[in-house]
């Protein structure tokens, strides 16, 4: 690749975990210089944080999975000293990303009005988890807390089950992805005016956007979603839309007429329904699908569903994915050498630019690796103070 | 100023992955103009069915497609794939999420284009990519949370794999097209030049699982294992899940298993010391939790647990949520209205800049509504097509 995107521009990331710093991710993937200023000793709260009790190196994979392709700074904003240096980094920066609670940064002197006293030009993007105001904003923004109070909760599982989380940080991804978004769209408007931007992104905010065809469909019908008793794929879609069981695995069925439905897989109770039965009468269409299904492996009503072109899909697991040709064709692993030499194999940045794939070999930092070498360059600085 | 005020995006795209990039591209300041065909339009307009219809369309199309503008055209006829290469030349940006082929048959692929227009941002969705077994397989929201191993993270350990019950591929694949576009956008702003943007549902939906899916390329590629009851997070320990109460339902996110003990007064959990059977016991431990938390209501929980910072949550259905206070003082709820005065509820850009909440109250646009308007702005009037050709 000849020239990234973002080539040129400079990040300092105060975020901590996910939300924060998978914009950081972004940005560093789509060419950006991004500089993590962490605190002394323990960094990122992110680096202690592990699944499945993996780590690499001093931090934890996680961390290295999330802050790939960034350097470290290490600061103690309580420090006047370190403080004035991190402010010399600000003035050369482009874009400064935090998300600490309310109030945080304006206690250490780089709340939004000082930092643009230092440079006017600055993209300053604050992530928080419900807002700055109102009587959640010092609420812990953590992702399954969000979920469950946004209402999302109820979109997943069957009616009958308990509510049910997405088994991922659904909230902390797209609010990153928010972030993005908006310090990008300031960034260009910055080069028509010069002057930079305040970008506010919230956990909850970015929640509500992602479930914007329900709440707008709840909002219209003052009616609650309602997810199917069985088989439930989506509370606001007909029968048969969900994942079925066949003799060896499962079935994804989309949005598929019925009568073509059956027809196809050969189902004569099935034909009994008309379309405009397809949402009210889902429950009882699903059961019906569900036990018909249930008699043949997948493979055998894929092969049909296919010829007659109907929107239905194999549900694979990682190990039957990962060696599938769809997969390998991709190329969405890549494997980073740490630091310390360890290797590591994870994705890449699934955006493509004038027909690449954008590869990163840079590994996450190890805590304030880059610091002498950033003050050497930055700021001009060949020994620290004290 | 809006930040994307004066940008020009030619959207063909339909359904909602690349429309969700458009909407926000449009919120931002952007003037989106959907290309729709003549008499029919985005298929979501009658296809993406609910049971909740706004005058005879889905109500998810209005939530999609307000603040745009719609511009029909036959791109078989020769007449309106000129007009439609004229609003090209003049244009920002250019998104797509046609199958592999399409825009190359109709003489719109990036090369023609980038011909026509060089400082075009080209952006184009697809369900698996252009290449490999599944190129022209349809890219369809639920199938691609099947093939990418998403379902077997979400429910149970005994249940069947469960899809996420919102339209998470389509809007991940958005937000990564208006990632790329926005990045290509501000490089023109140096290089004065284009760029082809690509993403596609699969490797978006890849991207997702980052996290979960490096730990199974790393770990001698085990595969996920749920919790057998209130799963949360198949990788994390207990608590993470939903509880039931004697009321309604309460989130607990990691926690400390002695000090949950001590504090909702539950003895058999204070046996657990060893931190690390917190995931290897699990089950054991949301089970008990799951029988002692329905003795009581969730705000008498909540009571005990806030106090002492632990990362706890009532769980609301919208209704719940729409009467709290931490709900009312986002103001994320707009009016938009369409030109025949039909008016919506909808969610508003969930971005904040220098400290404004940006709203709008256009409606999504009647089929052909802009064609005017568009010939127009784009001089396509002054140049009648049979003189141009």
């Amino acid at each position: 690749m000849s020239r990234l995107p973002l080539q040129g521009l400079l990040v300092l990331e105060f975020s901590q975990y996910l939300s924060g710093p998978s914009a950081g991710l972004r940005l560093a993937d789509l060419g950006a210089r991004v500089i993590k200023v962490e605190r002394p000793q323990t960094g990122d709260a992110g680096r202690r944080l592990s699944i499945k009790d993996l780590w690499t190196d001093d931090s934890s994979l996680l961390f290295h999975t999330i802050n790939r392709n960034k350097e470290s700074y290490a600061a103690d904003l309580k420090n006047p000293e370190d403080l004035a240096l991190v402010k010399k980094l600000i003035e050369k920066a482009d874009v400064l990303t935090h998300n600490f609670r309310p109030g945080i940064m304006e206690k250490i002197g780089l709340g939004y009005p000082e930092v643009k006293k230092l440079n006017d030009r600055i993209i300053y993007g604050a992530v928080s988890g419900y807002g700055k105001e109102g009587p959640w904003k010092n609420r812990p923004g953590q992702d399954l807390l969000l979920q469950s109070m946004s209402g999302l909760a109820y979109t997943t599982g069957n009616a009958k089950d308990n509510p049910m989380p997405f088994g991922l940080a659904i909230a902390d991804n797209l609010c990153g992805s928010q972030l993005v978004q908006g310090i990008l769209s300031a960034l260009i408007r910055r080069q028509k005016t010069g002057t930079g931007a305040l970008v506010e992104v919230s956990l909850l905010e970015s929640l509500l956007d992602f479930q914007f065809e329900l709440l707008t469909t709840y909002h219209s019908s003052k009616k609650l979603p309602k997810r199917s008793n069985v088989n439930n794929g989506h509370p606001l879609l007909n029968a048969p839309y969900g994942i079925y069981a066949t003799t060896n695995g499962y079935l994804a069925i989309a949005m598929v007429d019925l009568k073509q439905l059956a027809k196809a897989i050969d189902c004569n109770e099935l034909m009994a329904y008309d379309q405009k039965e397809a949402f009210s009468l889902r429950d009882e269409i699903k059961l019906v699908l569900a036990k018909h299904l249930a008699m043949q492996p997948a493979a055998f009503w894929l092969e049909k569903l296919h010829a007659a072109d109907l929107w239905a899909m194999e549900v694979l697991d990682w190990d039957q994915l990962t060696k599938h040709e769809a997969y390998t064709t991709l190329q969405m692993e890549q494997t980073i050498t740490t630091s310390k030499g360890a290797k590591i194999t994870t994705t890449r940045c699934p955006i493509r630019i004038n027909g690449e794939r954008l590869f990163a070999a840079k590994p996450a930092p190890q805590l304030g690796e880059h610091t002498e070498a950033i003050n050497k360059e930055l700021i001009g600085k060949e020994q620290r103070i004290g | 100023m809006k930040p994307l005020q004066d940008i020009i995006v030619i959207d063909f795209s339909q359904f909602l992955s690349g429309p969700s990039a458009g909407l926000r591209l449009a919120d931002m300041g952007a003037q989106v103009i959907k290309i729709e065909r003549t008499g029919v339009g985005d298929i979501c307009r009658q296809l993406y069915v609910s049971n909740v219809m706004i005058a005879g369309e889905s109500t998810i199309f209005h939530a999609i497609n307000r603040n745009k503008q719609s511009y029909a055209a036959d791109l078989k006829n020769a007449a309106d794939l000129e007009k439609i290469k004229e609003i090209i030349a003049q244009a920002d940006v250019l998104m797509h999420n046609f199958r592999p082929g399409v825009m190359e048959r109709l003489g719109l692929d990036y090369e023609t284009v980038k011909a026509i227009n060089p400082q075009l941002v080209y952006a184009e969705v697809s369900g698996y990519g252009n290449e490999g077994p599944w190129k022209d397989l349809p890219g369809q929201d639920l199938l691609l949370q099947a093939v990418s191993g998403l379902t077997w993270l979400s429910s149970n350990r005994s249940d069947n794999p469960t899809p996420m019950g919102v339209a998470v591929v389509d809007i991940l694949a958005g937000t990564h097209m208006a990632q790329g576009i926005l990045a290509a956008l501000f490089q023109r702003t140096i290089t004065n030049e284009g760029s082809l943007v690509q993403v596609s549902m699969l490797e978006s939906i890849l991207d997702f699982q980052f996290e979960v899916l490096t730990c199974f390329y790393n770990d001698g590629r085990e595969l996920p294992v749920r919790s057998e009851i209130n799963n949360g997070h198949a990788y994390l320990s207990a608590p993470y899940g939903i509880y039931k109460t004697a009321d309604g339902y309460l989130a607990l996110a990691m926690g400390n298993i002695t000090q949950l003990a001590t504090l909702l007064g539950c003895e058999p959990l204070q046996q657990f010391t060893n931190t690390a059977e917190w995931f290897v016991k699990r089950d054991e431990i949301k089970t008990i939790l799951a029988n002692h938390l329905t003795g009581g209501a969730t705000d008498a929980w909540l009571a005990v647990l806030e106090p002492a910072d632990i990362w706890c949550a009532k769980v609301y259905d919208y209704d719940m949520l729409v009467e709290e206070n931490g709900y009312q003082a986002l103001n994320m709820e707009i009016k938009v209205k369409t030109s025949n005065g039909l008016s919506i509820t909808t969610t508003r850009c969930p971005i904040r800049i220098d400290g404004e909440i940006y709203t709008s109250d256009i409606g999504a646009p009647l089929l052909g509504e802009h064609n005017i308007i568009i010939e127009e702005q784009f001089g396509l009037k002054k140049h009648p097509v049979s003189n141009a050709v």
